[in-house]
């Protein structure tokens, strides 16, 4: 049995060697946002002032609220549109167009986004000359883009959920005489809010950080976070990029690690208390 | 029930792609859209008009045949660095201790959650001449003048390594992780060198791991945008970006469609296996 075990030096040598590439570089980028220097690269001493110049950067901070606004308002709709299709994926999935609405669930997970941007733009285009709305690119067409991306997601986390729940539950309810919209509701809707929770969060964060679709769907005036960050690191370094990127990067990093702990202790929860249904049974 | 999420994909989805391949037989104009109708009705007459210019132009210019190859070549590539990086760690994480796997899992998806442009920024840094990496090797003594990586296509490749690795891992790691390790046993137990046990057990069942983690790689790499602008030199030729400057800086919509068409066209295959692989997946859950 022993020769099963992969060598130890070898697997630490992999996993470090693997870990240090993905961590290293956000290590560095953290350290050197408290670089007093303006050249990012070359230390000089201890400092907070970039996270201060954060404060008075208006540009940035009104970008960052509109793209806090979109996120919510995407993660929500992503939500709601999303886990629709995943019941759909995984129970109604006898109909003829299944494949097709399969594939178009699937596909927007890879199709590279500048395909997405360009034609959901000339969608709107169009609509606009056909219907007379929407009127112009704004918060409403990033919203639309958004959704978009996160559907495919929380479609499939969803589907994933729901297959792996037990139907009698559901049944029991059935036979109570609850309508299968109720059971829906009561039943269903809590039993697989944990992946609610993740499929919200997930489209929280890739709504915030998109930039590629948000760039052909957005207007004048509607300027998101990205779009801002984009425009300046493509002229190199910038020190006060490096602040805005370790508030971030410790916001989301808190975020999914007490989210990941405590579905974990949720999920050992429910365990132990089907061991005990089962017992009693 | 089906209806309401149906329409809205095929609204929002498919929809939008029939609109492209439509504009990309109509020519450019200025005006209000930038593109002329493709229909027209004069004296209870109705004409469609396509014009195929822009594909012809696209198949006889030398510079778009080349960033098609290029696009293909770099994202093949990728790929293949994501695997030989990303195979040895998923194959160590999923024969790690059962309590440390699933801390080792969120290590490798917590990068997916922090912002993806941040994390091609962070590279910047390292990449310039007078970045991190030269500054380190320098000091080392290992080479006297600094490497060019910044701006280069080696830029790109690491950039796209770093960003794509954890697609890469997480299909590796579900199939490896499923595996049953008394195959590998009995392999040994027939006298199997550990080498010759992987090749011919370990690997052939973690095929479809290999190939699901290199199409959710491959994929969207060939249409890369983000990192050959940031990271990528002038010369850094990637049809993402050749369409996006059609589109942003010529504000030629028709051969922005066109470039996408035929972005759609060689992505048709790779999309096909995907979608075949995500419906086996799903039927395995069943």
């Amino acid at each position: 049995m022993s020769t099963l075990k992969p060598s130890k030096p070898l697997s630490y040598a992999v996993l470090g060697f693997g870990y240090s590439f993905l961590y290293l570089p956000i290590l560095l980028l953290i350290i050197y946002s408290f670089n007093e220097s303006k050249l990012v690269t070359v230390w000089s001493g201890f400092s907070t002032k970039w996270y201060w110049a954060l404060l008075e950067d208006d540009e940035l901070i009104t970008a960052a609220l509109l793209s806090i606004k979109i996120a919510l308002m995407t993660a929500t709709a992503s939500v709601v549109v999303g886990t629709w299709a995943g019941f759909v994926m995984a129970r109604l999935n006898r109909f003829r167009l299944f494949p097709l609405f399969a594939g178009m669930i699937n596909a927007p997970l890879v199709i590279p986004e500048v395909i997405q941007g360009i034609s959901l733009l000339l969608l709107f285009v169009a609509m606009e000359q056909t219907l007379g709305w929407p009127e112009g690119r704004g918060v409403f067409t990033i919203w639309i883009g958004h959704v978009m991306l996160c559907v495919s997601y929380v479609a499939i986390i969803v589907q994933s959920r729901v297959r792996e729940l037990n139907r009698s539950l559901e049944e029991a309810a059935m036979d109570l005489g609850a309508r299968p919209l109720k059971v829906f509701c009561v039943i269903t809707l809590p039993l697989i809010s944990q992946a609610l929770v993740s499929g919200w969060l997930l489209s929280f964060t890739l709504s915030l950080d998109d930039l590629v679709l948000t760039a052909f769907l957005s207007g004048p005036g509607s300027t998101t976070l990205p779009m801002v960050v984009f425009s300046r690191v493509r002229l190199g370094l910038n020190p006060e990029m490096n602040a805005l990127a370790t508030l971030f990067i410790l916001v989301v990093s808190v975020g999914v690690v007490a989210g990941n702990l405590y579905m974990r202790s949720m999920q050992r929860k429910r365990e132990r208390e089907m061991q005990l249904a089962f017992k009693a049974a | 029930m089906i209806g309401v999420p149906f329409l809205f994909l095929f609204v929002f989805f498919l929809l939008p792609f029939l609109l492209v391949v439509g504009i990309s037989f109509s020519q450019q104009q200025l005006g209000i859209p930038p593109y002329t109708p493709l229909t027209k009705m004069e004296d209870d007459v109705f004409t469609l008009v396509l014009n195929i210019g822009h594909y012809k132009f696209m198949l006889g210019d030398d510079l778009y045949f080349a960033t098609y190859i290029s696009s293909v070549k770099m994202a093949f590539v990728s790929t293949v660095l994501c695997l030989l990086i990303g195979y040895p760690m998923a194959y160590y994480i999923a024969r790690a201790s059962e309590s440390a796997r699933d801390t080792l899992m969120m290590m490798v998806m917590l990068p997916f959650w922090t912002s993806y442009l941040i994390r091609v920024y962070a590279w910047i840094g390292i990449l310039k001449n007078d970045g991190f990496l030269n500054q380190f090797l320098m000091w080392l003594g290992v080479i006297d003048t600094p490497l060019r990586l910044y701006h280069t296509n080696w830029g790109v490749y690491i950039g796209m390594v770093f960003s794509y690795l954890p697609f890469m891992i997480m299909p590796l790691y579900s199939h490896l992780v499923k595996m049953d390790l008394r195959l590998l046993e009995a392999a040994y137990d027939l006298g199997a060198r550990p080498w010759k046990a992987f090749v011919q057990v370990t690997l052939p069942l973690s095929k479809n791991g290999i190939i699901a983690g290199s199409l959710l790689v491959f994929i969207p790499a060939v249409g890369e945008y983000v990192i050959p602008e940031l990271l990528g030199g002038s010369d850094t030729l990637m049809i993402g970006r050749v369409m996006w400057d059609e589109f942003f800086n010529n504000m030629d919509w028709p051969m922005a469609a066109t470039v996408t068409c035929a972005m759609v066209l060689l992505l048709l295959v790779p999309m096909a296996m995907f979608q075949h692989y995500q419906a086996k997946v799903m039927e395995e859950v069943k």
